[in-house]
């Protein structure tokens, strides 16, 4: 199967009434907290912007179920409109598309890297997934700091849920990687 | 506890921001839909699956056998946490309660989670084999619920389903090492599966619920199949055995518990319940 790349549309759904778009461009100059490099944008964590005439609906999805820095993107989202002159903002959380780490941009990928923190490589449905084989198809992951593909995976789970540790055998530094998701 | 005031004008590091008067919420949840009581039941079940499991692993931190394991672990109990809460937020809506009210304030016979989740973590073949049994039976369970007829459980079956999958992975390396590891690992692995294969049994048993929930839950039973192809291959290249033995009689779904449930109960639900309300 050929897997194309997300639509951007899907990826980040900019509203295309003018007055929604203008409150958009100031929820998605948000961060995430963990990672201030990416915005909530460039994560695709922002799922819709919708002014109103009785105030402004946001809708945010979290990378993972259980991420605690939802909470505190949610205030940020909420301070932000505010301070911007918006009233009766309401910010939900959608579950449904599935956040997957093909809707990180490209811009986010190149920030992520330049932090420090590998971007995610390849596709979400190139993830080798059904019955669980013991072996399992990994992707090199290039160390963000000098770039070789000489690495390897320490640890699953890293420290957030997003991230993965790994350690670079060229330069022998450890990194995060933002897993497939 | 952050008073209202002191949030007026806070410095989040991301520049100056003024929070307005308005109150947030405390946190945030998906779903606004109301869960009829059938379907409120069956949240509730899964949801407790994964609260209590998630509240055993989270033992592990600061206790696992090397520091990524107790990355790892909290990872994994962090997952279950964030599912627990999307459901029993779900199965509250039918009565009006808040997933903390269900989390904190139901006793034992209340709690309507499979045996196998309450096993204590006993050592760290113990929790590995507990938790390639579960994510497994987890995995094969949200993937099909993802096609349910009910918008809030499938989309929280969409989510999870992902995430699970690591979870399942990571419970794969761990067998495969243990079994193939030193003759002590292995012994314990071997030990392991069989104290845990006893409550295998009952995560495949279909409730009579399941009769009106048609499209919208998955039958247990219809996943036993699936789970043993799964399985199988791991076993094959641990050289392990299925084990053979008693089968618990089980009735979790019924409120039936081991002794281990009340007392993990008791330790997660101390605090709120001497501090009615209070807030961090």
């Amino acid at each position: 199967m050929v897997t194309s790349p997300t639509p951007a549309s899907m990826a980040r759904p900019r509203p295309v009434d003018a007055e929604s778009l203008r409150a958009w461009l100031v929820a998605a100059t948000v961060v995430d907290p963990e990672i201030p490099v990416l915005t909530i944008e460039d994560l695709g964590v922002l799922r819709s912007v919708n002014v109103t005439p009785t105030g402004v609906d946001v809708a945010l999805t979290p990378t993972y179920s259980g991420c605690p820095a939802l909470d505190a993107m949610r205030d940020d989202v909420h301070a932000v409109l505010t301070s911007a002159g918006y009233t009766n903002v309401t910010v939900r959380l959608e579950l449904s598309p599935a956040w997957t780490t093909d809707w990180m941009s490209e811009e986010g990928k190149r920030k992520l890297t330049e932090y420090g923190i590998a971007a995610p490589t390849g596709h979400a449905a190139a993830r080798p997934s059904g019955p669980a084989g013991p072996v399992r198809l990994q992707l090199a992951v290039k160390c963000p700091r000098c770039n070789s593909l000489n690495t390897r995976e320490l640890a699953h789970f890293g420290s957030t849920s997003c991230k993965s540790l790994y350690e670079c055998k060229a330069c022998l530094e450890p990194f995060d990687y933002f897993k497939v998701l | 506890m952050i008073s209202e005031a002191d949030e007026a004008t806070h410095d989040d590091g991301h520049g100056h921001v003024e929070v307005d008067a308005t109150v947030l919420p405390d946190e945030l949840i998906a779903s606004a839909s109301v869960a009829s009581d059938d379907v409120a039941e069956y949240a509730l079940w899964l949801g407790d699956d994964s609260l209590v499991l998630s509240q055993r692993l989270g033992a592990w931190i600061a206790r696992a056998p090397e520091l990524e394991e107790d990355v790892a672990l909290g990872n994994i109990a962090l997952d279950l946490i964030g599912h627990a809460r999307s459901l029993l937020h779900y199965a509250g809506s039918a009565s009006g309660k808040s997933e903390d009210d269900l989390a904190y304030w139901r006793d034992e016979p209340e709690w309507r989670s499979l045996q196998i989740v309450e096993q204590p973590n006993g050592d760290f073949a113990h929790t590995i084999a507990r938790q390639f049994i579960v994510s497994h039976f987890l995995f094969e369970l949200y993937t099909r619920l993802r096609d349910s007829t009910d918008a809030t459980l499938a989309a929280v079956a969409d989510k999870a389903a992902k995430e699970v999958d690591y979870h399942r992975d990571h419970s794969v390396q761990w067998v495969l090492r243990l079994a193939l590891g030193t003759d002590e690992s292995r012994r314990r692995m071997i030990t392991a599966f069989s104290d845990m294969w006893p409550y295998v049994d009952e995560m495949f048993r279909d409730e009579p619920l399941l009769d009106r929930l048609e499209g919208v839950a998955v039958r247990p039973s219809s996943l036993r199949a699936v789970f043993d192809g799964a399985i199988a291959p791991v076993f094959t290249e641990a050289d392990l055995e299925e084990p053979r033995g008693f089968i618990a009689s089980g009735g979790g779904r019924r409120g039936v518990h081991s002794e281990h449930l009340g007392l993990l109960l008791a330790e997660m639900q101390v605090l709120t319940r001497a501090h009615p309300g209070a807030k961090w």
